[in-house]
């Protein structure tokens, strides 16, 4: 299987804090790959330069062949993200803001119409296609920002903590909705998330970076046997330590910048 | 041109009538108070005066608002959606440029109907498309002005400091309220340096009025000052960092 995510020897170094430090992992066309990290982990930063938000100090990233800092358009067209915080606009209905994506990335007005049917009925908000954004409830926000991320057939959809603050049946739901749209139309799915028992379901490889460096990846069941653990969860605290993660002077620039992009 | 659409779109929505009453407020107050005064002055009537000012007042306003608007997008997360998207930034400034002054204009025009209801009189509706030009004109500068500024804000705090310090000294100091003659030196710097007056003249001069620099001057520099601020309202907007 060929890989449709590559990254070597990534490096983001801001003035005092060297926040990814020389990451090298692939991920590979069609899979389901989890993110993890503790807080203030390089997480997020790893995320904004896949996703052009941010520019790498050194080392490449192939995105669908493409390098994201030279090839800025053709990158961003093979993906789709859902970010962490809402980004749909509010005083315009779920239909327009789907719309709007539509043109955003050139989808053909007819394959637009078409699609936006189909993926509203997917997520069971079709019904509620000309109410305005500002009255749906979080776990409507989020369903409906999926749809909208699989909107322009994108290769990769990048999901920074997809279930946050949802109930178990939209969580569950939605973990349905990603994962047909994975085996229908083999979209490469990239999450981070903090719940460990999900990423454990549903992926099918994962990488852990700690303090800037990826401490282990593979598959679930490697990283268990790794750390002798019968949980993923464990695997987890045991690689990276259970230590809560102080705010430290250096985290603090991090989180910060984190921070931002939640907004 | 599509976000133009969606933003003009949108905006109807909110906040038209809201907006509307600080020219009518000021036509009435201003119109029928400072009238007579103007009228003794030797000046004519001051509603024939007045009207080009509000007009660009509406115009104005409106238009950084739009543009400013662009701080609530990034604080509720939808400008992230276009930073990501395969779009050049030149181009989603351009659209929410024209779209926020697209309904800047549509104000103007509504300040304008209502000022005939005041007594405004116009003797020849033929020169409407060149007063169009001149409203279009100032739109696009300040919604790009607006936007070069949200660009480099990144919350609303800073919003308060630049209405009071920016946009009310550009207003006033435009001749939108009072004839330009007979002004202090250093006041008649400031006023020349104001797009806004070049604007309001020129709607002034053209609804039948008298002009302080020449139509053509109106026209030349205004449509420069519009230049350079899209440009930079783009240039800005292409550096934001989410």
């Amino acid at each position: 299987m060929e890989n449709i995510i590559e990254i070597k020897n990534l490096t983001k170094k801001f003035k005092e804090l060297t926040a990814v430090d020389d990451i090298t992992f692939n991920v590979k066309k069609g899979e389901i790959f989890a993110f993890l990290g503790p807080n203030g982990a390089g997480k997020t930063t790893t995320i904004k330069m896949l996703t052009t938000l941010a520019n790498p100090t050194s080392g490449s990233i192939l995105i669908n062949r493409y390098d994201p800092t030279k090839q800025q358009e053709e990158a961003r067209a093979s993906f789709g993200i859902v970010f962490q915080d809402p980004s749909l606009d509010d005083d315009l209905t779920a239909y327009e803001n789907m719309n709007f994506h539509g043109m955003l990335y050139k989808v053909k007005i007819k394959d637009r119409r078409e699609r936006i049917k189909q993926l509203l009925t997917f997520v069971e908000l079709w019904d509620r296609k000309n109410d305005l954004v500002k009255h749906f409830s979080g776990g409507m926000k989020r369903r409906l920002e999926i749809a909208r991320g699989f909107l322009h057939h994108p290769k990769i959809l990048f999901l920074d903590e997809p279930t946050i603050g949802l109930d178990p049946q939209t969580r569950n739901h939605i973990w349905t909705y990603l994962k047909k749209m994975n085996r229908e139309e083999g979209t490469t799915v990239f999450l981070t998330t903090h719940y460990m028992e999900e990423a454990d379901k549903v992926s099918d490889r994962i990488a852990i970076i700690d303090h800037g460096k990826i401490v282990a990846q593979g598959t679930s069941e490697e990283l268990k046997t790794q750390t002798n653990t019968n949980s993923l969860e464990d695997a987890f605290l045991s690689l990276t330590g259970k230590a809560i993660r102080e705010e430290t002077v250096k985290n603090q620039a991090m989180s910060g910048r984190a921070r931002a992009w939640r907004h | 041109m599509w976000l133009r659409e969606v933003k003009k779109y949108f905006r109807s929505k909110s906040r038209i009538i809201g907006s509307l009453g600080q020219p009518i407020l000021f036509l009435v107050a201003l119109g029928f108070g400072l009238g007579p005064v103007f009228q003794k002055a030797g000046q004519g009537n001051y509603i024939q005066f007045l009207v080009p000012g509000i007009i660009s007042m509406s115009i104005l306003f409106l238009a950084i608002f739009s543009g400013i608007s662009v701080i609530w997008d990034r604080q509720f997360g939808f400008l992230k959606e276009t930073l990501v998207a395969p779009v050049p930034r030149w181009q989603i400034m351009l659209g929410r440029t024209l779209g926020g002054a697209t309904v800047a204009i549509l104000q103007g025009f509504i300040v304008f109907a209502i000022a005939f209801l005041a007594g405004f009189r116009l003797e020849n509706f033929a020169v409407l498309p060149i007063t169009f030009v001149f409203m279009a004109l100032i739109a696009l500068a300040f919604t790009a002005l607006g936007t070069a500024i949200a660009s480099v804000l990144e919350d609303m705090h800073g919003f308060q400091l630049i209405m009071n310090f920016l946009v009310m000294p550009i207003f006033f100091l435009s001749g939108a309220l009072f004839p330009l003659t007979n002004l202090p030196k250093a006041l008649n710097i400031i006023v020349r340096l104001d797009p806004l007056s070049y604007g309001v003249d020129g709607i002034r001069a053209t609804l039948g009025g008298i002009s302080q620099f020449g139509l053509m001057t109106d026209f030349w520099v205004l449509s420069v000052a519009t230049a350079i601020l899209i440009g930079i309202g783009s240039y800005l907007f292409s550096k934001i960092q989410v």
